[in-house]
């Protein structure tokens, strides 16, 4: 094709003068983050970033990293990636599900580049994926959030109805149900990640129904701000959201991704690393119970930090049979733990959950 | 007091002149703010200019980026002519999107030219027909096109959420909302060996040129340049209204309908939530960046995905937050629009005697007088 030998020619001639060095052996691991919102947000990739500086000062100068942030998970987010392979990054780490795709795209024609994606389910020969247990987290806010209520309704702000958040509704509702019988459950859908207005609307929503304590499957702080003002409760999403609402926040969940990106990257540079589907939790403390309020009870505190050390010991998996789907289905049989396989699959809500999954 | 008034005569040459007045006056702005974060504004400006254009791979994804912006925006342009104030292109855009997705989703591998061109003429059709939505209720009911077109945007996107998340999610998607990848065969084909870049790009030029032509070298274009000067010329002239309206609304609707198609069957190869990244809303600034000339757009609708791509070069290159890149295109779009007005209008301080109004086709607010507070 004509138009590609000129595309070639002129691109020979630029190049000429931009790329004078090439890379020495002993130079730093490049290592590249991209992410699906700011910096800034306080909760997804905020922590994403926390992990990429622990990294970077963990291995103090042998590794160099790189961050894209607010890339669309259309069509740009194939070029972000391809544009950070091109460029010399070994290790290319992607943070959101709406980059698996194009990963796997352009892990394709970059073989000897690592690739990581986050909370995907498409791995490849250098296409490893890792995901969070956060079901571990949702566990313990349902039985600290069933203690806390008076009114008996918990407020669940659902984003999208993926297996992970049905998994993680029905995990607070195991939690609370398993310290407060009486226990009912809103469920709002707001088709978002991350829209402070949109997560305010439905806290106040779920408030005007009863509910008083708030749980949020998204990532901006303005639940706990809408509960703050109303003198309701609430627990933080992916990072210490205290500051936010000194009363109403009952505790944080915190991502941790540090350990995780320093063994990776570990792993790499041992030339160990393989292809794998990894989940962390409370044990390989991915997932951290943080800025308990002071001001609970005792009674609620001792529970919570209770539940953490259990799921954490493996002495109990809040997915554990005998179980039913709220149709009556049998969907665990006794004496049986989902495992990660499996609970990546879970599409139906555990007896009692009074709604449907939104199709 | 400032006034601000229109130049008598404005300059030809100038006008020529102004977008590179307004980039050279970017550079000297942004330099400053460079350099004050210790970047220097020579390789910031290489990474914002030069490397989108540096290899065979960055040309491609500039097509790419281009194509959809230049679709919308030519489609608006003729809109924009006629006085039709359609802020609707991502509506149709997205609708288009879904529509095609529909059809793309049943294709296997041995689908032809033909699945393809059903594929492509399903967006095209059905862009057109959700722009032919607020054409309808304005025509029968003179409701406000802006307004209509925007709540339409809405609509589509929450349209195209629904389908994704239903009824055209892949079934062996554990419920992620995305379709199944499409089919290799039903894919654009692509003009380059290594990289995105397919034959939307050349239909977005050839479509940009024709419009072109047809806008300015045929009756049906004067007749579209007058109904946006003068209605009233226009109708004593004897030009049907009705026909000017649906026109260009249905043209702009199956651009852009088209460009949705192309996206799905182009880069991104299967249907996602996030098909456009606003490229409705930015064809708007492209569509004025290219004064509202086909022949102008094929230039801005480039020269935008130049800067778009400069946003992530600029992080991986540089380490600069994109704000900092909203910034630099901030500038930049400032010193575009104040370097055309200041073309076109002259801003004086208001003396008591006022100078004499100058005579113009639409003179109803040719003296604009505003009162600045900031000047006290």
């Amino acid at each position: 094709m004509k138009f590609n030998k000129l595309v070639t020619a002129a691109a020979l001639a630029v190049n000429a003068f931009l790329l004078p060095a090439t890379q020495a052996a002993d130079d730093p691991l490049k290592v590249g983050f991209v992410y699906v919102g700011p910096v800034g947000d306080h909760g997804w990739s905020y922590e994403h970033d926390q992990g990429r500086l622990e990294l970077e000062k963990h291995f103090d100068g042998k590794v160099e990293t790189t961050y894209v942030e607010n890339v669309p998970e259309g069509a740009d987010a194939e070029r972000v990636i391809t544009q950070l392979a091109k460029s010399g990054h070994d290790v290319i780490f992607t943070t959101s599900f709406g980059f698996m795709n194009p990963t796997i795209k352009v892990a394709k024609r970059f073989p000897k580049v690592h690739f990581e994606n986050a909370t995907g389910y498409k791995r490849g020969k250098n296409v490893g994926t890792y995901l969070l247990s956060t079901y571990q987290g949702r566990y313990v806010s349902g039985v600290a959030a069933g203690m806390e209520t008076e009114s008996n309704v918990l407020g669940y702000i659902a984003s999208f109805p993926i297996p992970e958040v049905i998994r993680d509704i029905n995990a607070v509702y195991l939690g609370a149900k398993s310290v407060n019988p009486d226990i009912k459950m809103k469920i709002v859908w707001v088709s978002t990640w991350y829209d402070p207005g949109k997560e305010a609307d439905a806290a106040n929503a779920l408030m005007d129904q009863g509910a008083d304590v708030i749980i949020q499957h998204t990532d901006s702080p303005a639940p706990l701000i809408a509960a703050e003002k109303r003198g309701k409760m609430g627990i933080g999403q992916a990072s210490d959201m205290s500051h936010f609402a000194p009363n109403a926040h009952m505790f944080s969940v915190r991502d941790h991704w540090g350990p995780y990106y320093i063994d990776t990257v570990q792993k790499i540079m041992d030339n160990t690393w393989k292809p794998e589907d990894y989940w962390g939790g409370f044990k390989e403390e991915i997932l951290q119970i943080v800025s308990v309020n002071p001001n609970l009870s005792d009674e609620i505190k001792t529970a919570i930090s209770e539940t953490e050390a259990k799921i954490k010991s493996g002495e109990f998996h809040p997915f554990t049979g005998p179980m039913n789907d709220n149709q009556g289905n049998e969907v665990i049989p006794a004496g049986k733990t989902l495992t990660d396989e499996e609970l990546a699959g879970v599409m139906w809500y555990v007896e009692g959950i009074d709604a449907k999954i939104p199709q | 007091m400032l006034s601000v008034q229109p130049r008598i005569e404005s300059a030809k040459l100038m006008a020529w002149l102004s977008p590179f007045i307004a980039i050279a006056l970017t550079m000297l702005a942004s330099s400053l703010m460079f350099v004050l974060l210790e970047v220097s504004p020579i390789k910031a400006f290489e990474v914002f200019v030069i490397m989108p254009l540096s290899d065979s791979y960055n040309i491609g994804e500039l097509m790419v980026k281009a194509a959809p912006l230049m679709l919308c925006a030519t489609g608006l342009a003729i809109c924009f002519r006629a006085n039709i104030w359609n802020i609707g292109a991502e509506g149709q855009l997205l609708i288009g999107a879904v529509v095609s997705s529909y059809f793309a989703i049943q294709a296997g591998e041995d689908a032809g030219i033909g699945m393809i061109t059903l594929i492509l003429m399903s967006g095209v059709i059905s862009g057109a027909l959700w722009a032919a939505i607020p054409t309808a209720l304005d025509r029968f009911f003179k409701t406000n096109i802006i307004l209509s077109t925007i709540m339409l945007n809405y609509i589509g996107l929450y349209t195209l959420l629904w389908a994704v998340h239903g009824p055209l999610a892949d079934p062996q998607g554990f419920g992620f909302p995305e379709s199944a990848m499409f089919a290799d065969a039903i894919l654009l084909p692509l003009i380059q060996e290594e990289g995105r870049a397919s034959i939307s790009i050349v239909i977005a030029v050839v479509i940009a040129i024709i419009t072109g032509i047809t806008l300015f070298k045929t009756l049906p274009g004067f007749i579209v340049r007058v109904y946006g000067e003068d209605k009233a010329a226009a109708r004593y002239a004897g030009f049907s209204s009705n026909k000017v309206v649906w026109g260009v609304m249905l043209f702009a609707g199956a651009l852009a309908g088209f460009a949705g198609a192309a996206e799905v069957t182009g880069p991104i190869g299967q249907l996602i939530p996030s098909v456009s990244p606003g490229y409705g809303y930015a064809a708007i600034i492209v569509a004025y960046l290219g004064r509202l000339n086909p022949f102008g757009i094929i230039i801005s609708a480039l020269f935008m995905g130049c800067l778009y791509m400069g946003s992530d070069l600029a992080q991986i290159e540089l380490g600069l937050p994109t704000a900092i890149t909203g910034l630099f295109q901030g500038i930049l779009l400032f010193f575009m629009l104040a370097c055309d007005f200041l073309i076109n209008y002259k801003v004086s301080f208001k003396s008591k005697a006022l100078p004499e109004k100058p005579v113009l086709p639409s003179s109803a607010d040719s003296e604009l007088v505003t009162n600045s507070d900031s000047n006290k």
